[in-house]
């Protein structure tokens, strides 16, 4: 198979933003749960918790570094590899990116620092509102790229300005407070809480299986185990299906994950099982629940939800209405001033303007889409099928897991409640084994979402094609070698160090004695 | 949303360019003191504890430091799209190389001292000096392609295409000149900070390092300008631009001038404060070095650094980034901004939060006031690097 420049953009694209989702949700989630641990250490003056914020933020921070080296690469890769995306939607696309350096980062990583360095150095409220602050960062920096990301799979308020041959923003508030994106980032934060619960518990369940530092370990369970409980139960509940409906392309991204090939009249039966075949556009062996989709993802009993080949068949529609608005952006363009358009050619580019990215999918058949066949635009509608069986199946893996993590939370809530944490050695393995499930998930999660927004790389606006920098293929091959190469040696130490620093356990506290009698209750003499 | 037609367009661009030059300025201030410490682990600190002491002066913040990096990329993308897609771009395996080295930065910090061991330790001492060494170069070096023209041109969909700019083209005498700069710029400015947060030997070599760094910016930097007027064209727009008018680049023409570049000064003396600044500072520097003052280094290297970018963009004003092989697609203030809302949206964002950052920025440097103690970190062996 030959790889060209956008495969292999892709490819670096997906290696290094699936790489650097490897240490973003822990840092999310475990730096939740030493505030919360701190919190308790806090109020409580008991050392045991100071103990383990800071066991738990030496396994943080040989995390967090490889979130911060990597999430470099993810700050300039978009002007490096897809440079017509940068200048296409720049205006709209980069102001999340700036506020998130801005409110997020910042924070966060000004009082990471301060977090290590300054145990010493800060009262114990102090170093608190440091934790804190790097928690409060940590989850804002997810906010804001889950806005930039959501107005890639929901492009609202904005306009393709001709002049400038672009999309330019017309109603900020619009781009912030788009559904897809509150509803994926209440859905990705979860993942992270869930991920550092099941982490906290499995590497706890090994202390109490090997005998070992049982104060610590029982107390981070019951932590992790109660925020894990919660935070399953919203990953699942507030699953980002909810957001599925709000545009079309979201609906076929649907369609593709129930891998749905015929509109069903409501509501739909819910795919458990099956092979999806694209060939056939049937899926084999499927075993289905009667109204569950309908359910799930309307809510309702008697909203439709649509079908591939409807959605195919409306896609095709748009085109058409595409490439009139493509003509007519050529005639604007020619016309050179505002004054001197034809009024008649205004109109069609305002009746069909917001189908122009439509026309642009064709540029993979013909470089002028007003000369496409009949039978171009028919197969350029097809393409705007994700992959069927990858979507399937990646959501079936995501969210078989997720109920697994509430099952398992759940029960270690329960031995927990009743205080019998270290009594089942089977249920202990169990969560020794399951620490490494939450990043298949959340990986999963991110195939689910970026795989299904293709073929475009803006929903309905710009095609993932046509988005590419005009690089050689060569080039572009050349640094996914070199980030592999760095990547998987930084992968191997990083899980050395961690394991390493798992089998060493918590430091002894420095200051037993302070533990024994609260300085206000011994008598004075 | 009509607020934001409260402030023009064209002077939204020219704030947006100011605010371009603070961000430039602000990650080579704040990030340049981590960069040159790392240049010169090796060198000021010859035994673990050493090294170990070089690594810690900067522990607790090069992580806020790099946060102006990201920042500046992302206020890039937003302010400037085309800049933003055109340089990355156009420079992408230099790109590669600078974020390669970073990468092994935040490693080699937290890493490094979680083993004993000659190997691993000296092995992540190599990484730190490449993180430090090849982001200072390569970020010189494509400063010094930028003076010169970068061969890119647009075509009418405002797509972008290089002519020919390989890594190694990158590499000629004037930008190896300005790479060099760059790195003694930045080693002169991690002195200063070594000389404030250490004592006895380490002080005593960074200081030594720092003064031989100031001289050699001075010269460099004196080198680079005499060059610039005898050898290297600028480039000046010849049509009328309109400058609240759409941002597209094709709008105007321009070319190739000789003597271009110094064409801002005669016209505005005063922007003569930008080399002046540059000069005075590394002097100044050097001076307090020498004088063995503690505090004062580090400002006047800052004040330094602030002189030489100054002087780099008021030079090209209004060109942000030139074409060398079609002048008329060359970047300019007037026609490669984001749109009217987002500058001004964008503006906003940073008058309300820029203050906050530096607030608790200064807090959390307030806090972490004084030398590092060697004592400290032999002591804690977890959280210390």
């Amino acid at each position: 198979m030959e790889l060209d420049v956008v495969d292999l953009s892709r490819l670096q694209f997906a290696m290094t933003a699936l790489y650097h989702f490897l240490f973003v949700p822990l840092t999310l989630g475990l730096s939740v749960l030493l505030a919360i641990m701190e919190t308790v250490y806090v109020m409580t003056g008991r050392r045991v918790w100071r103990q383990m914020t800071k066991f738990w933020g030496v396994l943080f921070g040989i995390n967090f570094v490889l979130g911060v080296a990597t999430g470099l690469v993810m700050e300039f890769q978009f002007g490096m590899n897809w440079s017509y995306y940068s200048h296409y939607v720049g205006d709209i696309f980069g102001a999340p990116l700036a506020l998130e350096g801005l409110m997020a980062f910042f924070l966060e990583a000004t009082f990471v620092g301060l977090f290590f360095f300054g145990w010493d150095k800060l009262s114990k409220v102090g170093h608190l509102i440091a934790t804190w602050a790097v928690a409060a960062g940590s989850n804002f920096s997810a906010l804001w790229i889950l806005v930039a990301n959501g107005w890639m799979q929901n492009p609202v308020g904005s306009e393709f300005n001709p002049q400038t041959m672009r999309m330019e923003v017309s109603d900020f508030f619009a781009v912030v407070t788009n559904p897809v994106a509150q509803a994926k980032f209440v859905h990705t934060v979860s993942a992270g809480y869930v991920t550092a619960s099941i982490f906290v518990l499995g590497v706890s369940a090994w202390y109490l299986l090997k005998g070992r530092h049982i104060e610590i370990a029982k107390r981070s369970m019951t932590v992790a185990a109660s925020f894990g409980l919660a935070a399953s139960l919203s990953v699942v509940v507030l699953g980002d299906e909810s957001g599925y409906l709000t545009t079309e392309h979201q609906q076929m991204k649907l369609a593709a994950i129930e891998a749905m090939w015929e509109t069903e009249p409501a509501p739909a039966a819910f795919t458990v099982f099956g092979f999806p075949s694209e060939q056939d556009r049937e899926t084999h062996f499927a075993v289905r629940i009667p109204w569950a989709l309908g359910l799930i993802a309307t809510r309702s009993l008697d909203t439709v939800v649509p079908g591939i080949e409807q959605l195919v068949n409306h896609a095709e529609e748009r085109i058409q209405s595409g490439i009139l608005a493509f003509d007519a952006l050529q005639k604007i363009r020619a016309a050179g001033s505002t004054a001197a358009i034809p009024p008649a050619v205004k109109d069609a580019f305002e009746d069909n303007g917001m189908d122009l990215g439509y026309a642009l999918l064709l540029k993979r058949y013909v470089d002028d889409p007003r000369t496409a066949t009949p039978e171009q635009i028919k197969a350029a509608a097809w393409d705007t099928v994700p992959s069927v069986p990858t979507l399937f199946w990646a959501f079936r893996i995501m969210v078989g897991l997720g109920f697994f993590f509430i099952l398992l939370t759940a029960v270690f809530f329960f031995l927990s409640a009743r205080r019998t944490l270290d009594r089942y050695r089977p249920l202990l393995w169990l969560a020794v084994l399951a620490i490494p499930l939450p990043w298949i998930a959340a990986e999963m999660g991110w195939v689910v979402a970026e795989i299904g927004r293709q073929p475009w790389i803006i929903e309905g606006v710009l095609p993932t094609a046509a988005a590419v920098s005009s690089l050689g293929a060569a080039t572009v091959l050349t640094t996914i070698v070199g980030f592999a190469a760095l990547y998987t040696v930084l992968i191997i130490i990083e899980m050395t160090l961690m394991i390493r620093a798992i089998r060493k356990g918590p430091e002894p506290d420095e200051d037993p004695e302070a533990n024994l009698i609260p300085a206000h209750l011994v008598a004075a003499e | 949303m009509v607020l934001h037609t409260l402030i023009d367009y064209d002077t939204l661009r020219v704030i947006w360019w100011l605010l371009l030059g603070v961000l430039l300025i602000g990650f080579a201030v704040m990030d340049g003191f981590d960069l040159g410490t790392d240049i010169l682990l090796p060198f000021v600190a010859r035994t673990d504890l050493e090294r170990r002491i070089v690594i810690n002066s900067v522990g607790p913040v090069w992580e806020g430091n790099q946060v102006w990096l990201i920042l500046g990329g992302g206020a890039i993308f937003a302010a400037w799209p085309q800049l933003y897609a055109v340089s990355f771009s156009g420079f992408y395996l230099a790109m590669f190389a600078i974020l390669f080295a970073l990468i092994l930065r935040p490693v080699g910090f937290k890493y490094r001292s979680k083993r004993e061991g000659r190997l691993w330790r000296g092995a992540w001492d190599w990484a730190l000096f490449i993180g430090g060494l090849v982001p200072a170069l390569v970020m010189g070096v494509a400063v010094g392609n930028v003076l010169q023209g970068v061969p890119f041109h647009l075509n009418n969909d405002l797509r972008i295409f290089y002519d020919g700019s390989t890594l190694f083209e990158l590499l000629n005498p004037y930008g190896l000149l300005a790479g060099l700069l760059s790195v003694a710029m930045l080693t002169m400015h991690g002195a200063g900070w070594l000389v404030l947060k250490t004592d006895g030997l380490v002080a005593e070599r960074a200081r030594r390092f720092g003064a031989i760094a100031a001289l050699a910016t001075v010269l460099l930097f004196v080198l680079g300008g005499v060059w610039l007027f005898l050898g290297i064209h600028g480039y000046r727009i010849t049509s009328v631009i309109p400058v609240a008018g759409p941002s597209n680049p094709l709008g105007k023409t321009a070319e190739v001038a000789a003597g271009a570049w110094f064409a801002n000064y005669a016209a505005h003396p005063w922007m003569l404060a930008g080399p002046v600044l540059g000069i005075l500072g590394a002097l100044a520097a050097f001076a307090l070095l020498w004088a063995r003052k503690e505090v004062t280094p580090v400002l006047a290297s800052a004040v330094s650094i602030f002189g030489i970018i100054s002087t780099v963009g008021l030079t090209m004003f209004p060109f942000i980034l030139p074409s060398s092989v079609d002048p008329k697609s060359s970047l300019t203030v007037w026609d490669s901004s984001s749109s009217h809302l987002t500058l001004f949206i964008m503006l906003v964002s940073v008058a309300i939060f820029v203050p906050i950052i530096l607030a608790y920025t200064s807090w959390v440097y307030r806090v972490l006031w004084g030398k590092v103690d060697a004592g400290e970190i032999q002591k804690d062996n977890s959280h210390a690097y």
